[in-house]
């Protein structure tokens, strides 16, 4: 944590990374000044948008002493106000799985190579960025901690298959390579407490490093202060918890 | 929760976007968090154009009641018409 009598600077900007099938995309990248190292994340947005939530959480973790970064995973889908991309994406049922995951790597490959990194990268998403996180985290080797924010549709009927998204994430749990975080609120309707509890055995039953934290008195979306769904308490205690998880898988004890 | 329902109908007519007036071309109606309502899930109209870009975009976020009651009073806006335009309700 700093001190008020720490000195305290951040570059943020957008840059472009090479994401899915070498696409260049556009990414918001933060990180403290100085020479490092430092540890790195890569935030994976939500439904709503590539927006000023994920901006700030981006600044938020440089300001914690991380290089951030969040790659636009609606890139291709044209460019506008976020709103406006993100609702052709919602039109358009999403994007594919495929894609998503071909963007963290890359966002990834971008953090190691940057001379700054401490060598470990984490990631972490909300809603349908937690949600792919943890395929992220599944189906690339790269991460050394991941944190799943409310991802609904990690446990999916087989009628919401669909190509964009042809295998619940649930499916890919014995190649999870890295320790999970898990944050989820006791009233949200996606994930259910059910699902969560499902994701759980099926985390223990692969020997799967991982730690889920159900809130009660929240639903989805609690960090969100501009939303009627957020919850201060719970809000403040997820980020604490959050924040213990990549000290301890990306930087090491205090 | 992200319901990812979502239902599409080509449409003819205009819409009045933050550029002005534009052809529209779809409608898309979601049931899934709104932007702006202060509501978990709501029912999301966007009158678009895609051909002109993800900006050609008159969104409504509405509560399901609210959209429940639009559709009972477009249904007797257009029997009204038709009571008054079509050959045999015309007055």
């Amino acid at each position: 944590m700093y001190r008020t009598d720490s000195y305290e600077g951040m570059i943020a900007e957008t840059t472009t990374v090479s994401g899915h099938g070498g696409d260049a995309i556009y990414a918001y990248l933060a990180r403290p000044m100085g020479a490092g190292p430092f540890p790195g994340v890569v935030l994976l947005h939500h439904i709503p948008g590539w927006d000023e939530w994920y901006r700030e959480t981006t600044r938020r973790f440089a300001h914690h002493g991380y290089v951030a970064i969040s790659p636009n995973l609606y890139h291709r889908e044209g460019h506008g106000t976020p709103e406006d991309v993100a609702a052709a994406v919602r039109a358009q049922g999403g994007v594919p799985d495929d894609q998503v995951v071909g963007d963290a790597e890359g966002s990834m490959r971008f953090l190691r190579s940057l001379p700054y990194l401490n060598g470990k990268v984490g990631v972490m998403g909300t809603c349908s960025g937690g949600r792919q996180t943890v395929l992220a985290a599944s189906r690339s080797q790269g991460f050394n901690a991941a944190v799943d924010c409310w991802g609904g549709r990690v446990v999916m009927a087989q009628e919401d298959l669909s190509p964009k998204q042809p295998v619940a994430p649930i499916d890919y749990t014995a190649d999870l390579s890295c320790p999970l975080l898990g944050l989820f609120g006791a009233d949200d309707q996606s994930p259910t407490p059910e699902q969560v509890a499902q994701h759980e055995q099926e985390l223990k039953k692969h020997g799967k490093a991982y730690e889920f934290h159900i809130y009660d008195g929240a639903g989805h979306g609690f960090f969100y202060y501009d939303r009627p769904m957020y919850r201060q308490e719970q809000a403040v205690d997820g980020w604490q918890k959050l924040f213990a998880f990549f000290q301890t898988h990306l930087v090491g004890s205090d | 929760m992200c319901t990812m329902i979502v239902e599409k109908a080509e449409i003819v007519g205009s819409g009045k976007g933050a550029q002005g007036w534009f052809p529209l071309e779809q409608v898309n109606v979601s049931f899934d968090h709104p932007f702006h309502a202060t509501m978990e899930h709501a029912l999301c109209l966007d009158f678009v154009n895609p051909a002109a870009g993800p900006g050609a975009r008159v969104a409504v976020e509405l509560s399901a009641q609210s959209a429940r009651r639009l559709l009972v009073t477009i249904s007797t806006a257009l029997a009204r018409g038709d009571e008054q335009l079509t050959p045999s309700g015309r007055r």
